[in-house]
């Protein structure tokens, strides 16, 4: 046949050798993390999973026991999310509570540790002194110190007289509104205590800014408003995201959230109605609530991608299906030659 | 600047001793308002003190518990009970310390190793096995690359409390409940308590190694285990200490799942304990008792100060880690990549 369409996109680059080494280096060196994860990540999702959806049976003798295959009930499966959501009394308000004051504090949060880190990161005398101390919830904000101090009165303000303020807030704002605002005010204390990491990453991002930038700012007559707005929170930005999934991930992990006592409850409680599937099930529940709260937060802060690039990527694809429509053309002509005029053989 | 202290000299000098005068007023007004406002070079009176006065205010509020913490602890009961005694004792008084030790079933001591041991032994795993995986998700690029990354921060949004139960009956048929491997284990293959931040830390700072340093130790013959040791962990000293401290804190302070794997909640095994875990049966025992007496609160007070000694004892270890650490921690911070890019 003479007039084939050349094999124009079926030539593919044969990978060399140095790159197959090296991805194999890069799988070997990633060898324990892969086995790790199947054993300790993968599968215990996907059990728990199953045991949600499934049921299990608590033995004496084996323990937990996931529901065999063949006792499923595979048209109730959902039934013990229907039960988490409809029958207990405690978790569905627990779970908006929780939205709402992460919803609020989250922002809170972040905007403060970013006015701090910028604060440590200007020439101060006692730097050092300063960030010692503002390092300091790291160690202390994770551990049930935080829930003893928050039990006692160390952790309100006394020195600040909140109920004035709370006082303030509620008479103006509408009362759904105005309790996390107002808890916002008496939790105060353990908001700031929240906010170490975020220093932490706030600063480390703001010392690899280049100064050069700055300087060219300043010739240029930029006041300090306008670099920070131009070339500070720019640079910051995919940190903003960072930090603020990584506090949802801090407020939703702790043991002072009042959902993960629930779990807690229903896990060790054992019994028939509330066993672990029923905490597996309210489990997963809580992590899509949580996942879908960092996906807003993602959704918001998410760096947009280059304009040009998006343009580059539009052209490529309108290229891309103007090939397929010339061969598609091609390969009729063929089979159309083919079937009205018979090659002639000489 | 400088021009301007120079000039009412030469000014005097040219016009006048009355003009002169007033010129050198002015120019001194303006210095004073200059000093107050700063000027594009330097920050005014104003702006250094208000970001000293917040810092101060912040940082009080930061160190508030503890101190308050430590005032209490050192309370004799009469200072408790003396409501005119907010922040200073009257006198240097250790009994809470002594009672705090002595309080719980385990001797401090007893607790305070295994602390050590519980904490320190899976940080080390730890360290080993996220800098090889952070190694290669930074060096090389290979298919599935992509996977393991969302894997990864998969692992760190998902709560806990998804995968417990079924981790914990992974570990019974294993074999492996109530030792100390059920954190070994997870750590040894990088996926223990937290290990998708470690990971991710690593991955950023290994990134930040030149190129041209890996190729040249290419190019002079080392294979790529040996430009791991030799090239990217010799300049990776700040990474590992930011690692270590966050992991080693980490396991201290996780009172949950060690009681769950490591000591036996389901079963009562009290051959491991931890400070924290001590504290915490400590607090729920002493809170028992002042729900039962909620009418006197003098002996609310006493139990706290009590509770006070107990967890600065349990604090206090990390604290001391802390202090020692802290400058070459604050140091890595400026050169960890841990924000990267």
């Amino acid at each position: 046949m003479r007039n084939r369409p050349a094999k124009v996109n079926k030539i593919r680059v044969k990978r060399g050798k140095l790159e197959k080494r090296e991805a194999m280096m890069g799988v070997l060196f990633c060898v324990p993390w892969i086995i790790g994860a199947a054993v300790f990540l993968v599968y215990p999702i996907f059990t728990s999973l199953y045991y949600s959806l499934a049921g299990v049976t608590v033995d004496s003798v084996n323990g937990i026991m996931a529901t065999p295959l063949n006792q499923i009930q595979w048209n109730n499966l959902q039934e013990k999310y229907v039960q988490v959501i409809s029958h207990d009394q405690n978790f569905l308000p627990a779970l908006l509570d929780y939205l709402v004051s992460t919803l609020v504090s989250v922002p809170v949060i972040v905007v403060f540790s970013m006015i701090i880190a910028m604060m440590l990161n200007q020439k101060i005398r006692g730097k050092g002194f300063f960030r010692m101390i503002f390092f300091l919830p790291v160690i202390i904000v994770s551990g049930p110190l935080l829930s003893l101090l928050s039990e006692s009165s160390a952790n309100t303000l006394s020195v600040v007289d909140t109920q004035t303020i709370t006082g303030a807030i509620g008479s103006f704002l509408p009362p759904a509104l105005a309790t996390p605002v107002t808890s916002l005010f008496t939790n105060m204390v353990t908001i700031l205590w929240y906010s170490g990491v975020p220093i932490l990453i706030f600063i480390s991002a703001l010392q690899k800014i280049d100064t050069s930038q700055y300087e060219a700012a300043y010739v240029d007559g930029a006041s300090a408003w306008e670099m920070f707005w131009k070339i500070t929170l720019p640079a910051l930005k995919p940190m903003i995201l960072l930090n603020c999934v990584y506090t949802i991930v801090f407020i939703s992990s702790n043991d002072q959230n009042s959902i993960i006592g629930l779990i807690k409850q229903a896990m060790i409680s054992g019994t028939d109605e509330k066993g672990y599937d029923y905490a597996a099930a309210m489990a997963w529940i809580y992590a899509i609530v949580e996942v879908l709260l960092v996906g807003i937060f993602a959704l918001i802060f998410m760096t947009r991608r280059d304009k040009y690039e998006k343009q580059g990527k539009k052209i490529d694809r309108q290229m891309r299906r103007e090939r397929r429509k010339v061969l598609h053309i091609q390969r009729r002509q063929a089979r159309h030659a083919k079937r009205y005029h018979r090659p002639t053989v000489r | 600047m400088r021009r301007d202290t120079i000039a009412p000299p030469s000014a005097e000098q040219q016009t006048g001793k009355s003009r002169g005068a007033a010129l050198a007023k002015k120019v001194n007004k303006d210095r004073i308002v200059k000093f107050f406002r700063g000027s594009r070079d330097k920050n005014g009176f104003i702006k250094t003190f208000a970001i000293y006065a917040l810092l101060i205010c912040i940082g009080f509020i930061y160190l508030y518990p503890m101190l308050k913490m430590l005032a209490t602890s050192f309370m004799s009961q009469n200072d408790l009970l003396d409501s005119s005694i907010r922040w200073i004792p009257s006198g240097f008084n250790i009994s809470n310390y002594r009672q705090a030790m002595t309080a719980t079933s385990t001797n401090y001591w007893t607790a305070l190793l295994q602390s050590f041991i519980i904490a320190g032994v899976p940080t080390l795993f730890t360290l080993v096995s996220c800098s090889l995986t952070g190694y290669g998700l930074a060096t090389f690029k290979f298919r599935g690359r992509g996977v393991i990354i969302g894997l990864i921060v998969l692992a760190f949004v998902l709560p806990r409390q998804v995968t417990m139960i079924p981790t914990y009956g992974l570990y019974s048929r294993l074999g492996i409940n109530q030792t100390l491997w059920t954190f070994i284990l997870p750590a040894a293959f990088a996926n223990g308590l937290n290990a998708s931040i470690f990971i991710l830390i690593f991955w950023q700072f290994f990134r930040t190694v030149p190129r041209s340093l890996i190729e040249a130790a290419k190019i002079d013959g080392a294979g790529d285990l040996r430009i791991f040791f030799r090239i990217a962990l010799r300049s990776a000293a700040p990474a590992f200490i930011t690692v270590a401290l966050f992991c080693f804190v980490w396991h201290w302070n996780e009172a949950y799942l060690t009681q769950l794997y490591i000591q036996g909640k389901m079963v009562t095994n009290n051959q491991w304990t931890t400070v924290i875990i001590q504290l915490e049966q400590f607090s729920s025992n002493a809170g028992g008792t002042q729900y039962s007496q909620t009418a006197s609160t003098g002996a609310n007070k006493l139990s706290e100060a009590i509770k006070m000694a107990a967890s600065l004892l349990a604090v206090l270890p990390l604290i001391i880690i802390y202090g020692v650490f802290q400058r070459h921690f604050v140091e890595s911070i400026d050169r960890t990549g841990i924000t990267g890019e």
